[in-house]
């Protein structure tokens, strides 16, 4: 079975180490906050201006002054900070985030990631996405294996426009972890009862399958 | 006014000086932080073929949004402008011309064009449509682009408290872009909620001293919240 999108935060929420600080894009990535394990420190950070996101406000504590980088209304956490978008932007460009989660529309062998436009389809820009992947060491990208269509977004060129080139090393899936390595994807680990041949069927661009994957186990 | 006393009682004195074509630089985070009214005076002036620095341009009807009702606004500089379908509309048209930058950029486009520094060196965008024309350099192996900085006719910013001389700060995340659009504006305009003595203001504390500013008005805001989410 592919993964749920709580089981794939769930899973990127084990790459999670105490004292990280976070960054979460928009979809998939905002459920790892669900799953932070318990007694572990994060801080998220929102690139608006805010490190230490928390919860959804209560209806009374809601606050048009204190929102996400979604322009959800949001609190702060005890310890937390608040500074302009250009300090935000050099935690971010300066590689002091110590992990990065995103969305994107397809990967390819050389780590790079189109994640913002679709020619002739309408563009809304590409907000801080440019700017967090060039910074970031440390990123994992979650998307669904192939479109709707079956079109594969594990390529071994991206066709749409990028949006960072050469900068991504993890991919989770809803079939598999998938580490960047030497010009290919290596397989390391399946969704529970996902087959290395349908991983293989879905996956366009080249793919190394080490003698042993394991399952994810949930 | 007198010495340091930035204060103007009307939003026609705010804007004084705002002619059509001019660049102006607005603070703001989608609706967060935006200077509501002296955008509504813009609109209200009429202003036409100007340049709108802002990391987004409002929403249908509120915000910078209001500006492209009675097409003001020729061109824009942001990185994200979604949600904004007559925005859409005048792009699809050829009405409005829209620069899309990378928000990070953006932000630091305006800090240098408030400090001096006419272009910088950053690896954001390389390998995207964002590098196309622009020069390269690898530094340590690595390829950067070079931005040009940004400055304004105007700057306009929302800030939460000042006092007379201009030193403001900013509430919570409404801080956003605010600080840097405040230095980049050859006249920065500062509109706030409340204005206090001078001498209140922790020194220390101060997100952005009163020499970047150059008029202060008090207002009154909406707010309005663009994704309003709670807890159950």
């Amino acid at each position: 079975m592919a993964l749920s999108r709580d089981q794939m935060a769930i899973r990127v929420a084990r790459e999670l180490q105490d004292g990280y600080y976070v960054n979460l894009g928009i979809g998939i990535p905002t459920l790892v906050a669900n799953f932070i394990p318990n007694g572990m420190q994060v801080m998220l950070q929102s690139e608006n201006g805010l490190l230490g996101m928390g919860s959804f406000p209560s209806e009374a504590n809601v606050d048009a002054d204190m929102i996400n980088a979604g322009k959800q209304t949001v609190t702060a956490v005890s310890g937390s900070s608040i500074f302009s978008s250009a300090e935000s932007f050099a935690m971010i460009r300066g590689g002091h985030v110590d992990l990065t989660v995103l969305g994107a529309f397809e990967v390819d062998v050389s780590g790079n990631i189109a994640s913002w436009m679709i020619p002739n389809k309408l563009i809304k820009g590409m907000g801080g996405a440019m700017d967090l992947v060039a910074g970031a060491d440390n990123i994992i990208v979650t998307m669904t294996h192939a479109s709707k269509n079956g079109d594969s977004k594990l390529l071994d060129v991206c066709s749409l426009p990028l949006t960072g080139k050469g900068c991504i090393k993890k991919v989770l899936t809803d079939l598999a972890w998938l580490e960047i390595e030497n010009d290919a994807f290596v397989l390391k680990e399946r969704a529970p009862g996902v087959t290395v041949e349908e991983i293989q069927a879905k996956t366009q661009g080249r793919l190394i399958v080490p003698e042993h994957v394991p399952e994810m186990v949930f | 006014m007198a010495g340091f006393d930035k204060v103007v009682t009307t939003y026609e004195d705010a804007l004084s000086g705002l002619k059509d074509g001019m660049t102006v630089i607005a603070g703001g985070f989608g609706l967060c932080g935006i200077p509501e009214n002296l955008i509504s005076e813009i609109k209200r002036l009429q202003t036409k073929n100007l340049t709108i620095v802002s990391n987004n341009c409002g929403v249908d009807g509120f915000g910078l949004g209001i500006l492209l009702e009675d097409k003001q606004v020729s061109k824009m500089v942001s990185s994200y402008v979604g949600e904004n379908a007559l925005f859409e509309k005048q792009l699809l048209n050829g009405e409005l011309d829209v620069e899309l930058t990378p928000q990070g950029t953006l932000a630091e486009k305006m800090r240098a064009g408030g400090a001096g520094i006419p272009a910088f060196y950053t690896a954001t965008g390389v390998g995207t449509p964002v590098a196309e024309g622009k020069d390269t350099r690898f530094f340590n192996g690595r390829e950067y682009l070079l931005e040009e900085a940004i400055t304004g006719d105007f700057a306009i910013v929302k800030g939460w408290k000042a006092d007379r001389y201009g030193n403001v700060i900013y509430r919570h995340t409404a801080q956003n872009f605010n600080p840097m659009a405040a230095t980049a504006g050859k006249i920065t305009v500062v509109e706030v909620e409340e204005l206090v003595e001078v001498g209140e203001l922790d020194p220390a504390h101060i997100h952005t001293p009163g020499i970047y500013v150059d008029r202060v008005i008090v207002g009154t805001f909406e707010k309005r919240i663009e994704n309003r989410t709670t807890s159950k």
